[in-house]
């Protein structure tokens, strides 16, 4: 094709198109074939070192106990953080969608701010204020009579600590989403269900939470996806210990990957963390798709009905 | 009377909220100002018994954290103005230009977002040695640039921009490029501010990847050195927290400042779903 007769708008499309294939799409590409061989830090000195191992690195991964414990806790971490993180989110919400809030702004702002914030930074922030003995956490508990944890050093509370760290980071981000979702629901049916004279928690439980279900959804998939991500919060207070109880898979990735270079095994680590996120959100999308059928008016009578 | 105690819980819960929110900043901003020690003296302090900016003296002085300082801003102006340009022009394009497989084009970007960037890591690595960009900048900023979260943010805002103007500039024979740049960009501008904030934090607060990519700390951005400092300062508390203020402080300014942009961001992307 003679160039001058190529359409503007493939012009205006290829810096982007080229950058994510180049930087993104070659790269996921490659990290499949990656997966498939021994790529360790000899090939890296020299490609001749390279060989295709088939499935050899998956079938390590399911005998590898490091890895099993990376997954158990990724998935403690999913499965307690992020349903906490999105109620916490739901209600901060609420409460500040509600007409009798006075200070809806600077409350907005206080309540969002850590979602800005530096990761490490805010990390390092906590890793203080989770210090045993001078700690801010554990001489407030100590008002209440609770005996000093050693939040990062106990094998038992490294995880809740993280999961507390990551609560107060995120919420205020799912909390904006569903303020806005909560806006667009039609003042009439409020009206509606006044009339049928309607407690404020019956409103609540067949009007406000029925016609959120889409924002519900959103959250879920995008919180998921994220806390499968961990990462920075172990990487800076506990390096994944003690004992590996804060080991996350991304951060076994990084430590296989970067640290001793076993880039074959690494790219296998990453997949599989790549297959449990693209099934979890499937199902999600799924459920959501088979709830959708009826359309959301009709969704929210059959909630309400039920 | 009900009322006024509705009233009052909502109210006294969100301020007792936004108070435990807001504590871990202030308790850094405020043990970032004490002298040595006091940070983890007993019994705990809230205030500093004498304000001092030592620690402060000490990052910029002893620890050079005025060159992570200014690694980390080049980096991030130099990425988000670029992507600015990539995003908004793709963006753009998918929304009023057409052209053979725009659709499919676009749909297959959006497939791409479900693919997290950790899978892309390992293989990038060695793309970058390859081109000799490790322990660059570039090799910071250019994967950086182009986003399909960014595109996706663009295209849905430039949707609105009717036809009949863009094809009024036409006939008075202004190019695709001039039309863009005189007339797309400034009808998208609140979009671009939006999109410059989420690319802006985004870069600032970065950590895996130019820890992966920074070999040499010269070229260390502001989080890499503070979790370099985190390790080696363990005890010096009051460093610490100081450290985490200079890091914190520009992108909570900027949020503070432009966040009607960056809230709107957030529900736009929201609302594509």
């Amino acid at each position: 094709m003679e160039l001058r007769r190529v359409p503007a708008g493939i012009w205006f499309v290829l810096p982007a198109v080229v950058l994510i294939g180049l930087f993104f799409v070659v790269p996921v590409a490659a990290s499949l074939l990656l997966s498939l061989t021994d790529f360790d830090i000899y090939s890296i000195a020299s490609l001749a070192n390279l060989r295709l191992v088939g499935l050899m690195n998956y079938r390590r991964l399911l005998q590898d106990p490091r890895f099993a414990t990376a997954l158990w806790n990724t998935f403690y971490f999913v499965v307690v953080g992020g349903p906490l993180s999105i109620a916490v989110s739901l209600g901060a919400a609420l409460l500040l969608s509600s007409r009798l809030v006075r200070w809806r702004g600077l409350l907005r702002t206080v309540l969002f701010l850590p979602v800005v914030t530096t990761l490490v930074a805010v990390a390092v922030v906590w890793r203080a204020l989770y210090q045993p003995r001078y700690g801010m956490l554990n001489r407030l508990l100590a008002v209440i009579g609770v005996s000093p944890i050693d939040w990062l050093g106990d094998p038992r509370w490294a995880m809740p600590a993280i999961i507390l760290l990551a609560l107060w980071k995120n919420f205020g981000f799912n909390m904006i989403i569903f303020v806005a979702g909560l806006q667009s629901i039609p003042e009439r049916l409020y009206e509606a269900a006044r009339l049928d004279g309607a407690s404020r928690w019956a409103e609540l439980r067949f009007v406000t939470l029925p016609m959120l279900a889409p924002t519900f959804v959103f959250v879920t998939i995008i919180t998921l996806i994220g806390y499968f991500q961990l990462f920075a919060e172990p990487y800076v207070m506990t390096q994944g210990g003690p004992a590996d109880r804060t080991l996350s898979v991304v951060l076994l990735m990084y430590e296989e990957g970067f640290r001793w270079w076993n880039m074959g095994y690494a790219a296998a680590v990453a997949f599989v963390l790549f297959g449990i996120i693209l099934t979890v959100t499937s199902v999600q999308l799924l459920v959501r798709r088979a709830e959708g059928l009826g359309g959301t008016s009709a969704g929210a009578g059959r909630s309400a009905a039920r | 009377m009900k009322r006024v105690l509705a009233s009052f819980a909502v109210n006294a819960i969100l301020i007792a909220g936004a108070a435990l929110t807001a504590l871990p900043l202030l308790w850094m901003v405020s043990a970032s100002l004490m002298p040595t020690g006091e940070a983890t003296s007993l019994p705990l302090r809230l205030l500093p018994s004498t304000v001092t900016f030592e620690h402060y003296r000490t990052l910029f002085t002893r620890l050079d954290l005025a060159r992570d300082l200014a690694n980390s801003l080049g980096i991030a102006v130099v990425v988000t103005v670029l992507a600015l340009l990539v995003n908004s022009m793709a963006g753009y394009a998918f929304a009023k230009l057409r052209f053979p497989g725009r659709d499919r084009l676009f749909a297959a970007l959006a497939a791409a977002l479900v693919i997290p960037a950790q899978v892309a890591m390992l293989p990038l690595f060695l793309e970058l040695k390859k081109l000799g960009l490790v322990n660059t900048y570039a090799g910071v900023v250019i994967p950086g640039m182009a986003s399909v979260f960014g595109i996706f943010l663009v295209r849905q805002y430039a949707l609105s921009i009717p036809d009949s103007l863009l094809d009024a500039a036409r006939t008075d024979g202004a190019g695709e490029l001039r039309i863009y740049r005189s007339l797309v960009l400034y009808l998208c501008a609140p979009i671009l501010v939006t999109l410059a904030i989420f690319t802006f934090l985004g870069a600032w607060n970065d950590f895996l990847w130019p820890l992966i990519v920074l070999a040499d700390d010269r070229l260390y951005t502001l989080p890499v050195a503070l979790a370099n400092l985190a390790g080696e300062h363990v005890q010096d508390t009051e460093l610490m927290m100081a450290g985490a203020v200079v890091t914190i402080l520009p992108v909570a300014l900027l949020f503070v400042c432009l966040q009607r942009y960056y809230l709107a961001g957030i529900t736009a992307g929201a609302v594509k779903e």
